[in-house]
Order: C-alpha cells, then sequence, then structure tokens
C-alpha cells in the first residue's frame, strides 16, 4: 500500500489498484414521533412501549405522514445542495422478517423527496466534491432479539416505524479517508439543521458501504459488493480496506469478483458473504396505496429555506474572511456545531480588543485536551465559553502571563470559576512594574556576577538561566517580556 | 308489533322518535329473528346480550337527537369493532379481538345505533358468493341453497332476511352492489376517499370503501349521511362538503341526462339481463329524465385490470398475517416454517389464490408487463368516465350479469366467478360512487338489480335517480321465510 500524493492506491506486484466507494448512510430523523404513526422514538425505553396499532400493523390500520418528518428531509436536502423534488412518492418494499410488522417497510423508490447534490469535504490537500445521488425518507424496523433466549427469538417494536433518511452518495469516495470525511461532514451538516443527532453508538446514523477497485487509471467500475450495516467510521474504514484488498488479491488470482452482500466482522476485522446477487430479495416495490404522493409546495420549501441557520462551509468562509482565521483553524472550528457555538460566544465575549489566534489557541489546544480527557463533548465544557473569553482577554491584555493562564485554566475547571477572581484570590497577576522589575534583576546579577562575566565573554545560552531566576524570584509573574528587555539593558 | 323486522329503516327511526317502540322492543325482534334464522349463517358472531343491554341503557335516556336512536345493527365482519371478535371471514384472525374501532362503525354508534353482531362475508371480502368464508355458506333469502353474492353476502342476507334493519358492507369490485342485486336489496358503493378506510380490515386500499345496504334508497341515504366523513387518520380520506343526503333526497329528476353505455352490452348476457336494462332505461324516462347513448371504450379490460391491481395490494396487505403479532399461528421448525405454515392454513385457497396472483404481477421482470400496464389501462378507465360525464349526469347498466345462482356451481371456476363483477368493478376502478336498486326478477323469481354510476361526490344525485326510478319500479321483494322452521 502507498499513499503517493496522498493518493489512497493498492499494490500487487507491477498493479496499482483504485478503490472505489460509494455510500448509502441511514441517518435517524430528529424527531419526537414516528414516520406514520404518533409514538415517541425516545432511544433506549423498555421494550415494546413505544409501538402504537399502526407501528404494529394492526388490521385496518393507516399510515399518516408525520409532517415535520418531511419537513426534516427538506432541510436536510438544502443542507446537501439538493433538488428538492416537489412530488415523491411512498412505495412498499416488500419481505417478510418478524420484526417488520407489516410484512412491508414503506420506502421511496422511483421517486425520492430530495435529488441530486453535493458535499464538499476539507482534505489535507483540498477540498473534494462528493456527489449525491438522492435522499429518500423510509420507516425502520424493529429489533429481533435472539440472544436473550435459547429457543425463542424476541421483538422489540420500538424501533419500529421510526423515520430514517437514506442518504445515497455516488461512487465518487476513493479512499477510507475520505469516507470518514463524508461521514463526519454529513454528520455536521446534519447536526446543523437539527435533522439527525447523528449518534452512531446510539444507532443514528449507519451506513451501508460498497466497495470495488479497478485498476489505476482505468474509467470502468469493476463489480462490486455491499457491506451491510456498519455503524462506526473505524469500523467502516477497515471494513473498506480489508474489503478492497480481498477483491484486488481475488483480480491478482484471475478470478472474478462476485456482486454480493457482505458482512463486517467486528471481532475478526473480516467480511463475509451474507448474501449472492442471485438470492437477493424480490422486494416488489410498487407505490403504497395507503399514502397518496406526497406534493410539497414552492412557498413549503421556500420557508424552509429562508430558515436555514449557516452551515459549516458557509460559517468556515466567514471565520476566515470575519476572524482572519486561518482555512485549517476554521475547519477544525466549524466541524461540530457545538464547537462552532462555543467559539462563537467566546469571540462575543472577549468584547472590541480581542485576540482571536489566541483563542484559537485556547479552545484547540487547553480545552481540547482536556474535553478529549475526559470524554467530553464540548457542550458539556467544564469551562464556559464566558470564562474562557476572560482567561483569553486577562493574556492579552497583560494582566497574566501565558504560563501563568495555564495556572490558572487548571483552577477554572473546578466548577467553572471566574478566571479574574482567581488571579486575585491567588495573587497571580503579572508584574508589570519596570522599576520592580530592574530592582529584581540588578540582585540577581549581583548575585550571579560570575555567570554574567561569562555571558559578557559569549556564553550566550545562559541569557536563559538569567531569565529563569528572575521567573522563580517573582513567583512567574513578572512580564517575561520586560525581563528580557532589562536583561539584555544589563548584561550588555 | 309483530311485524317490527318488516319495518323500514326511517319507520323504526320515526317509531322510536314517537315513542311508539323502544330501542329495547325493536332490538329484541331483530335479535328473535336473528336467532330464528341460523339456516342462512349470515353471523359470524352475535353479540346479542351486549345489544339488549345497549338497547335497555338507551331507552332509560333515549337521546331521540341522533340520526340512528336506538337502531340495532349488524354490521360485516371486516370493520374492526372494539372488544368484539373481528375476523374479515378468515381463520387467521379468528381470536382476534380488536382493541380500536374503525372511523364508519364509531360514526353509526355515534348517532345511537347499536351493534347485533358480525356478519358473514368471503374472507378478506374476496370473493362473489360468500363461499370463500372460513364460518361457512350463507344462504340468500331468495331461496335455499342460492347464493347471496358476495363479498357481503352475511350483510346482503340479513338485510334482505330482516335480521337487521339495515347492514353496511365494503364494496372492492362489487362487493356491496352485486350482493345487493342477488338479494333485492339497495346498496351503495361511495365515491373513494368518501367514507374513512380506518379500521376495516383492508383487501385493496386503493378500490376498498364502505357503504351502506339497505331496503329501500332512503335508508340508503340516512346510513350515507352517517358513515361518510373526513378522517385524518386515512390519507386517502377526501375533506369534501357532505350533503345531508336523506334530506336532500328528491325524485324529481326531471332533464337528468343518464348514460347508457353501449360496451355493458357483453356477449352471452341473459335476454332477461338486456329487458331489464330496457326496462330501466323507459322508467328513467318516465321520471323525466333523458337517456344518452354513451361509449366507454375500455370497459373490457377492466375486470383484467382490476385482477391485476386487486391481488398485487392485497398480497401485501396480507403480509401482516404472518402468525408473529396476533391472531392464528402454526407451529413450525423455524421463523420461515412457521410463516409457510400459518399462512398455508390460515388462508382459504381462494385468498392463497389472489396472494400468488399479486406476488406474480408485482414481481421485477413481470411489473412492467402487468402491474404498470394495469395501472396505465386503470387511467383510460377513468378517462372514459371524465369524457362520459362531460355529456351525462349519470349512467345506467345493469348491476350484475346474472341473477343469483346456486351455492357451489361456481366454485371451481373463479375466471366465471370473477365474471360477476364485470359491471361493477369499472366504478371501483374509476373511484366513482355507484348504487344497486332492485328492478325485477327473472323468470325463476330471482332478483335483479339496475346501477346507476354517479360522478365523483355526486352521491345525492345517483340517490336521487335510485330514489324516483324505485318509486316507478314499485319492487317487491320475494321473501317466504323458508328457513324459518
Amino acid at each position: 500500500m502507498s499513499k503517493k500524493n496522498s493518493e489512497y492506491l493498492i499494490n500487487r506486484k507491477d498493479n496499482q489498484y483504485e478503490v472505489v466507494i460509494g455510500l448509502e448512510v441511514h441517518a435517524q430523523v430528529l424527531s419526537e414521533s414516528k414516520l406514520f404513526s404518533t409514538s415517541a422514538t425516545k432511544f433506549g425505553a423498555e421494550p415494546n412501549t413505544q409501538v402504537s396499532l399502526v407501528d404494529a400493523a394492526f388490521p385496518g390500520m393507516l399510515p399518516v405522514i408525520n409532517e415535520f418528518c418531511v419537513k426534516q428531509a427538506i432541510k436536510t436536502g438544502i443542507g446537501l445542495n439538493a433538488k428538492i423534488n416537489k412530488r415523491s412518492v411512498f412505495d412498499r418494499k416488500n419481505y417478510f422478517y418478524a420484526d417488520l410488522p407489516q410484512g412491508y417497510q414503506i420506502s421511496q423508490f422511483k421517486d425520492p423527496i430530495i435529488g441530486e447534490g453535493k458535499v464538499i469535504l476539507d482534505m489535507p490537500d483540498g477540498q473534494k466534491e462528493v456527489g449525491i445521488e438522492r435522499l429518500h425518507l423510509e420507516q425502520d424496523a424493529g429489533k429481533s432479539i435472539h440472544d436473550l433466549d435459547p429457543q425463542n427469538t424476541f421483538v422489540d417494536l420500538n424501533r419500529s416505524g421510526v423515520a430514517l433518511m437514506e442518504i445515497v452518495s455516488k461512487p465518487d469516495l476513493r479512499s477510507p479517508d475520505e469516507v470518514s470525511a463524508y461521514i463526519k461532514k454529513l454528520r455536521s451538516i446534519m447536526r446543523y439543521l437539527g435533522t439527525c443527532d447523528g449518534n452512531m453508538q446510539e444507532g443514528s446514523l449507519r451506513a451501508d458501504v460498497n466497495v470495488s477497485v479497478r485498476a489505476k487509471g482505468s474509467k470502468e467500475f469493476g463489480t462490486r459488493c455491499e457491506i451491510k450495516n456498519v455503524n462506526s467510521i473505524k469500523f467502516m474504514q477497515m471494513a473498506i480496506e480489508y474489503e478492497a484488498n480481498r477483491q484486488v488479491d481475488l483480480i491478482e488470482e484471475g478470478k472474478s469478483i462476485d456482486q454480493e452482500t457482505r458482512l463486517f466482522d467486528t471481532k475478526k476485522n473480516e467480511t463475509r458473504s451474507m448474501r449472492s446477487k442471485e438470492d437477493a430479495h424480490d422486494y416488489r416495490y410498487f407505490p403504497d396505496p395507503d399514502l397518496l404522493p406526497l406534493e410539497v409546495s414552492d412557498e413549503f420549501v421556500n420557508e424552509l429555506k429562508n430558515n436555514i441557520p449557516e452551515l459549516p462551509d458557509d460559517k468556515k468562509k466567514r471565520f476566515i474572511a470575519e476572524f482572519k482565521l486561518s482555512p485549517y483553524e476554521a475547519t477544525i472550528l466549524v466541524s461540530d456545531i457545538d464547537t462552532a457555538k462555543y467559539f462563537e460566544e467566546v469571540v462575543a465575549k472577549m468584547g472590541k480588543n480581542k485576540d482571536m489566534k489566541l483563542a484559537v489557541n485556547w479552545i484547540t489546544s487547553e480545552l481540547f485536551a482536556v474535553l478529549n480527557n475526559k470524554n467530553l463533548e464540548i457542550s458539556q465544557s467544564p469551562v464556559s465559553a464566558k470564562n474562557l473569553a476572560i482567561l483569553v482577554n486577562l493574556i492579552k491584555n497583560g494582566t497574566i502571563s501565558g504560563k501563568i493562564a495555564k495556572t490558572v485554566f487548571e483552577l477554572m475547571l473546578d466548577g467553572d470559576k471566574d478566571p479574574q477572581k482567581i488571579v486575585e484570590e491567588k495573587g497571580l497577576k503579572q508584574q508589570s512594574d519596570p522599576k520592580a522589575i530592574e530592582a529584581l534583576i540588578d540582585k540577581i546579577i549581583n548575585d550571579n556576577r560570575e555567570k554574567a562575566i561569562e555571558y559578557k565573554q559569549g556564553k550566550e545560552k545562559l541569557f536563559g538561566f538569567f531569565v529563569g531566576q528572575a521567573m522563580k524570584a517573582s513567583s512567574g509573574k513578572a512580564n517575561p517580556q520586560l525581563i528580557n528587555e532589562i536583561l539584555k539593558k544589563k548584561l550588555q | 308489533m309483530s311485524d317490527i323486522t318488516k319495518q323500514s329503516l326511517t319507520e323504526l327511526i320515526e317509531n322510536i322518535k314517537d315513542k311508539k317502540l323502544s330501542s329495547t322492543e325493536v332490538t329484541k325482534a331483530f335479535i328473535d329473528r336473528s336467532e330464528k334464522s341460523k339456516e342462512l349463517n349470515a353471523y359470524i358472531n352475535e353479540d346479542f346480550t351486549s345489544a339488549l343491554d345497549k338497547a335497555k341503557k338507551f331507552d332509560q335516556k333515549p337521546n331521540l337527537d341522533l340520526k340512528l336512536p336506538g337502531i340495532p345493527m349488524a354490521v360485516k365482519d371486516l370493520f374492526c369493532t372494539k372488544d368484539v371478535k373481528t375476523t374479515a371471514g378468515s381463520k387467521i384472525l379468528n381470536n382476534f379481538v380488536p382493541t380500536y374501532e374503525s372511523t364508519v362503525t364509531d360514526n353509526i354508534w355515534r348517532e345511537g345505533a347499536i351493534l347485533l353482531g358480525k356478519l358473514n362475508c368471503d374472507e378478506f371480502a374476496m370473493g362473489s358468493s360468500n363461499e370463500t368464508s372460513f364460518f361457512g355458506n350463507v344462504q340468500n333469502p331468495i331461496d335455499k341453497d342460492l347464493v347471496p353474492g358476495g363479498s357481503s353476502g352475511g350483510s346482503a342476507s340479513a338485510v334482505a332476511g330482516q335480521l337487521t334493519p339495515i347492514t353496511i358492507g365494503t364494496d372492492t369490485g362489487g362487493s356491496i352492489r352485486q350482493p345487493a342485486s342477488f338479494t333485492g336489496t339497495v346498496g351503495l358503493k361511495p365515491t373513494y376517499g368518501s367514507c374513512s378506510r380506518y379500521g376495516i380490515v383492508a383487501f385493496a386500499s386503493s378500490l376498498d370503501q364502505a357503504g351502506p345496504m339497505a331496503q329501500n334508497v332512503k335508508d340508503c341515504a340516512l346510513l350515507q349521511e352517517v358513515i361518510s366523513t373526513y378522517d385524518p387518520k386515512d390519507s386517502t380520506s377526501i375533506d369534501f362538503k357532505r350533503n345531508q343526503y336523506s334530506k336532500k333526497l328528491t325524485n324529481n329528476i326531471k332533464g337528468k341526462k343518464i348514460g347508457i353505455p353501449k360496451e355493458y352490452r357483453v356477449d352471452g348476457m341473459p335476454k332477461e339481463i338486456e329487458d331489464l336494462w330496457q326496462k330501466g332505461i323507459q322508467y328513467v324516462k318516465d321520471c323525466g329524465a333523458e337517456t344518452i347513448d354513451i361509449s366507454l371504450p375500455h370497459t373490457s379490460y377492466a375486470l383484467p385490470t382490476y385482477y391485476i391491481v386487486a391481488p398485487a395490494e392485497a398480497s401485501s396487505n396480507l403480509a401482516r398475517y404472518d402468525g408473529v403479532k396476533y391472531g392464528f399461528r402454526a407451529k413450525g421448525e423455524n421463523l420461515i416454517d412457521m410463516y409457510e405454515k400459518t399462512r398455508s392454513e390460515g388462508f382459504g385457497a381462494e385468498v392463497q389464490r389472489r396472494i400468488m396472483i399479486g406476488t406474480y404481477v408485482l414481481s421485477s421482470g413481470y411489473y412492467d408487463a402487468y402491474y404498470l400496464k394495469a395501472q396505465k389501462v386503470r387511467k383510460l378507465i377513468k378517462n372514459d368516465f371524465d369524457e362520459a360525464y362531460k355529456k351525462v349526469d349519470a349512467i345506467l347498466t345493469p348491476s350484475t350479469p346474472s341473477s343469483a345462482f346456486k351455492i357451489g356451481e361456481k366454485t371451481n371456476d373463479p375466471v366465471s366467478m370473477y365474471l360477476n363483477d364485470i359491471f361493477t368493478v369499472p366504478v371501483n376502478l374509476a373511484g366513482l360512487p355507484g348504487i344497486s336498486i332492485p328492478a325485477g326478477h327473472d323468470s325463476k323469481g330471482y332478483p335483479l338489480g339496475l346501477q346507476i354510476i354517479g360522478k365523483a361526490f355526486d352521491e345525492q344525485n345517483i340517490l336521487n335517480i335510485a330514489f324516483a326510478m324505485e318509486e316507478k319500479i314499485n319492487f317487491k321483494n320475494k321473501i317466504t321465510d323458508w328457513w324459518i322452521k
């Protein structure tokens, strides 16, 4: 495997292979109630406590579309720069399974609510555009639980009928890293829009991964395999890596690749065949006669368009233009809506005389490190944006040094304390009186005359020693810049 | 009053309102007659004790402002009734007790009516003779061993036999109008979207429609105004202005233009039916209406189209009866085995036949040739009617190509059975209202019906035409009570 010019290629003897990946992401619509019923959708509820007669497919029960879910899908479509189809059709996808009470899933087949769109990925070597084929609304199935009883399978219908958005990408992805960036970008957009919480642990976001390989430079697609229902970015990357190599090995051995559906075994880190194309279900799709075609007016769509919040790409542009951030810094800050919110709050609280660079550094290094250590989301940050802004301002206006600031920050972690108060209570205010510092330095030079002579004779690295002594003598509070200036003058 | 059960719904309501009869008396009379009429096998499930309780309760504090004050009524067993077993005529739902009420029956009880019991029907409403019911054949009160038609055979038999003053059926391809025609009663299939499908066991969702079955047009109009409501729980329910059909009922149809479609003159149609149709044309003319020859060119495609669309939807609608959640479950080695055994043992032959047809026409490779093409033809059939209605206000046809036949006569010939629906299915495919009224007898003395097809949402007009014709026809059903010993 080589990564020339960050290109992801698989090498075998004289041959180089390119990997082609397309994703079908299933994103749970953020909604209080289900797609066609009024049952709740709360995660982790007791089994079968969020099931209506419609969800359990009782005789004579009929689906009624949840308008809120339609709005969520359209908002997501807007976020994906996609075509909003004013007329879409719900179809029945027919198959038998114990956790599919109707015997069919209501989905959209020929006429999805959202058509073609695109998302922009920020890759280390520049931006990459990934095409979106479509987005459609569909019902989730229930959950079969096989491991609670040796004889029986239990069925939990809480998920049955929950609204999902299936977002189908074009086969535009070329590496596990791009897949990771793509998923993160989708997640980011949907979280900005509030249309999906993107929580992969809870299954709110999962994907079927289509993988094929082809000789580098080839224009034709190879035979693809679909890896079903992968629920973490790490597993997606591992599955792609395994699957691409498996396919390359087959080609190298002169064998052909069977189009099939495969499963990723996370314990063995391998994919294995689930069913071949011949065994593929015939889903007998046809328009659901219980539901009329879904028609949305221009006004309906425009109303949603007018209320779309600033999305990551636009926010990034604004951060660069307005706050003079580097594209790299801006990308980090906008990737998650809560980080962006936090940053903007810090900016607002810093007031007029603000140091943007300093604020960015404090968020992306000190704060991120703490969140990482404590395994917290930024929304749960122990230090509020307001207090972080005060801390940054204290550094900026010379009240404390960067070094002291780190001590102050440590103290702030316990109960989101006001840094101003910490500085006052602990007497950490920076000493910036030149006369006091001069006196302090005179004493140090006096106490270390030999070293001062050595320095003057050319042993320049001793300068650091004197700075250290001065800082020590002031308990770290002396203004480092003043120490430097005065020392230089005195040691001349 | 010994002849309570001979009274029409309108008369019963009047007598109850005038306090000449109590709900208890009326309910008891219909229960008594029902008890004596077991041989008709019209009921799947009787709810007589509870009905009497409700009648007594009604009489203690009678609300006479209601439209159906204390009126007992049995309904087709396709309507889900809260806490009362609902089977759809199938073994697979033999133990199923809904916890909910269909919108249509709920509307009826809200107007003061009382449930007598659940009436027999073809299994999942699939049949034209009531012979596919798991609960056995229904006898036509007209003659022994005569089918009452289907699928609302129990309903037709119960109304004709005066086991219930009025009833409701469902009509997917003729299941109200054909049995009405076979039993000398009136049956209305309303416009698709007029009556909510919520809580009705689904057969073919794009065609199913509930409707009233009665002894006369006025009763039929009254029940239609009760059951037809806009229901947000049914996405195909339509919010249009509904009439007080019985109040606006008039026999003045002067100047109405009635279309006579030449394509309904089918090969092999008995002369009696042709004669009846001609008589019908004369009746409407006598009423001051004008008849106009029209063409509905795609009529001959309606039946094959129907037998693709309806089974396709049914194959999917019936997938939920899988033994997992409710209803009958056969033991199986594993999930697939359980499915196969449950559905093989739980569904009868006709239902299985239609599930197979439906599965076939939807499967990949056949979808375009069958289902998609059928949908296109369906559109053409609807266009035929749209064209015709530029010239006429309603259309007059026979209801069925023959009178009632004997039990067992057509059970081994599904196609000949399907042909029963030849005049009724186009109406379902086009989503239009149609009413069958009794218009005469054949040489055997069996009733024959005429069908009046209306424009969408124009129930009032076809009820008026039916009302005017009814007066002219002055039909008398020949019920001998042969089954009462």
